[in-house]
């Protein structure tokens, strides 16, 4: 068969022309488009965090304590968004931190999207005991709320960012193995996995070259949710003292450091909680724009 | 529907024994001396180590601690908290009632307004109101409540001064607890002022709670009350000459509410989560606290019971869920 009869017949058009369709659909809900320049311009933030920031994260400046935003009586243009109790410039945090919320976010989706789609393909793929185990154990991990189990887990593997990733990803984690099983499931009995298997494909092919790919749409949505809910996550954690520690530029860690001062400098408890924000609003756009556009039940045909 | 129900007994039954099998092995898990971590001293001489480890079943095989440790769960025993010597479950008990107080407000405001926001986002599609509301369920849905509990503090406990910065009623008044809900207690009690004080305390958390319950009702409803308007019967009661809230109140509401009720349940396990972060910032006396200050105090026996108790809470609040769910969707039944 030529590549021409098959794009006549539409069966499998250019990766260009999926991207194009994609992006038709994508680009109708406004929100989304929005939602995705913020996320570009958050990655830019990070990528650039040393030449953006005007002064170091660390950097305090001892007769500089407290100061109000530039905008205020008393504020100083040296230091935008005002400095922290010790000193610390707080736009400069806030762009570290950006660096710091994307990683979170990268790291946990991929440990909760790769570890979940193997072991949802295998329970899906093989079903039987294989998978009753494992669904058994997922039902286990769910019964929890993530948030409580994440700090327990935090608080026997110790305190810092490295665990709470790990916890927050092992609790993230289900929700893929449940979406992957039912759509390996859906897909198995499908002829083209049939044909496969006839012509000789091995497991580890069927599992992972044939019906994956097929089963990637609600993956890459649930994806999105995944990061979102790992920066909240993380910030949390960092908020109860069981993340990031201090004094890392992390939000969730700079609120926890802030909250004394409430009633004193409500810049130094403002601004983190508007970057975390900000950046859980962008990805959850994003996220509602990648469901619609993907979905091919929502499409409007 | 009795068969339902002991499928769904099947499941949650072995869901039981694990989630316990994880309480009870995390804490061996533990870097260190178990001994060391459980007894909380933190210098001890052999002998008394090995007292230490008999008294407590750590020379015996992990089977049997196991079966000894669920043995005692079943029969109400969960063990005795590190820090305090109480035992665990009068602990929890002792506590839950302020934090089932403040979830149930929470999830009333989540419904009063969230049901009726999606009703009318959904009737008014695109409209201006359904733009809003929808908005306005993103940011709820993608805020971090820790931070939004601090401002709403710093507005209204700070700057305006309307309602105090934390726990569950001014230290004036003192009363016996008789229901543990100190809304009801505090009128019982007769004392006036007492209920305004415990009322103001409330108002605060509880809107901080509600915030993602709301924002994921309101979404929930909208979109299944979009589904059902587009139904034939929908459209058939229209042309008969139904007026509007007999279409929508009456025909439409009952089919949507179906998927609103399981959401509504799932959101207890949200609630338990956001009741950690919740009962932090406004120092309110509940489990969440409880939990968040064991973690930080190291009572591995508190976070171990707490653990497993939290937990079977909301498997039989899911269970209720699934079983109204049941009732009023046959077709869920087989």
């Amino acid at each position: 068969m030529t590549d021409t009869t098959n794009a006549g017949i539409g069966a499998d058009p250019s990766l260009k022309a999926r991207l194009a369709e994609f992006w038709f659909y994508f680009s109708e809900n406004r929100g989304a488009v929005i939602g995705l320049w913020v996320f570009i311009g958050l990655v830019i933030v990070a990528l650039l965090a040393p030449w953006l920031a005007p002064h170091g994260a660390a950097e305090q400046y001892r007769d500089a304590v407290l100061v109000p935003p530039a905008w205020m009586e008393g504020g100083n243009a040296s230091y935008l968004l005002g400095t922290d109790p010790v000193g610390r410039d707080i736009l400069s945090r806030l762009i570290h931190g950006t660096r710091y919320s994307l990683f979170i976010g990268t790291i946990v989706t991929t440990l909760a999207l790769t570890g979940g789609i193997v072991i949802g393909v295998i329970a899906g793929y093989f079903r039987g005991w294989v998978d009753t185990l494992i669904m058994r154990l997922m039902d286990i991990i769910l019964a929890f709320p993530s948030l409580l189990l994440a700090l327990v887990l935090v608080a026997v593997l110790g305190p810092g960012l490295t665990n709470a990733m790990i916890a927050i990803a092992l609790v993230l984690q289900p929700h893929f193995v449940r979406l992957t099983r039912a759509a390996v499931m859906a897909e198995k009995n499908r002829d083209y996995v049939v044909a496969a298997k006839v012509a000789g494909a091995g497991h580890l092919r069927l599992m992972f070259r044939t019906i994956l790919p097929n089963c990637l749409a609600p993956l890459i949505v649930q994806g999105t949710l995944s990061f979102s809910n790992a920066i909240l996550d993380a910030a949390a954690l960092g908020f109860l003292g069981m993340g990031a520690q201090p004094p890392t530029p992390e939000w969730g860690t700079m609120l926890a450091e802030a909250r004394e001062f409430i009633m004193r400098a409500w810049w130094v408890v403002t601004f983190p909680g508007i970057a975390i924000l900000v950046t859980v609003l962008a990805i959850n756009l994003v996220g509602d724009g990648l469901r619609d556009a993907l979905d091919p039940k929502l499409k409007r045909s | 529907m009795l068969r339902f129900l002991l499928g769904r007994l099947a499941v949650l039954i072995p869901t039981f024994f694990g989630v316990s099998i994880i309480a009870f092995s995390f804490i061996r898990l533990l870097p260190g001396d178990p001994v060391a971590l459980l007894s909380g001293e933190r210098v001890m001489s052999p002998e008394r180590h090995a007292e230490m480890m008999h008294r407590l079943g750590f020379d015996r095989p992990l089977v049997v601690q196991y079966f000894d440790y669920i043995g005692g769960v079943l029969t109400g025993d969960f063990g005795t908290s590190i820090v305090t010597k109480k035992p665990i479950l009068d602990q929890f008990l002792a506590l839950f009632p302020a934090t089932l107080e403040l979830s149930i407000c929470a999830i009333i405001i989540a419904v009063v307004i969230g049901i009726p926001a999606g009703i009318i986002a959904a009737t008014k599609r695109g409209s201006f109101f359904d733009q809003s509301v929808m908005g306005a369920a993103l940011v709820g849905y993608s805020m971090p409540i820790f931070w939004w509990g601090l401002l709403l503090i710093m507005l209204f406990a700070g700057t305006l001064q309307w309602t105090p910065v934390s726990g569950r009623i001014s230290m004036m008044y003192f009363f016996p607890p008789v229901t543990g809900f100190m809304l009801i207690d505090s009128l019982l009690s007769g004392q006036s002022g007492a209920f305004k004080s415990a009322l103001s305390h409330l108002i605060l958390p509880s809107i901080v709670l509600s915030t993602i319950p709301l924002a994921v009702i309101a979404r929930q409803t909208r979109s299944a009350m979009l589904e059902v308007l587009g139904e034939d019967y929908v459209r058939t009661a229209r042309a008969k000459g139904l007026s509007t809230f007999r279409v929508v109140g009456i025909h439409s509401l009952r089919n949507a509410m179906i998927p609103v009720i399981t959401t509504i349940g799932l959101q207890v396990g949200v609630l338990m989560a956001g009741a950690i972060l919740t009962e932090t910032i406004f120092s309110w006396p509940g489990i969440g606290k409880w939990m968040v200050d064991s973690v930080s105090r190291r009572d591995y026996a508190v976070i171990q019971g707490g653990l497993l108790l939290i937990a079977a809470i909301i498997m039989v609040v899911n269970l209720v869920v699934d079983l109204l769910y049941g009732l009023i969707n046959p077709r869920i039944r087989n």
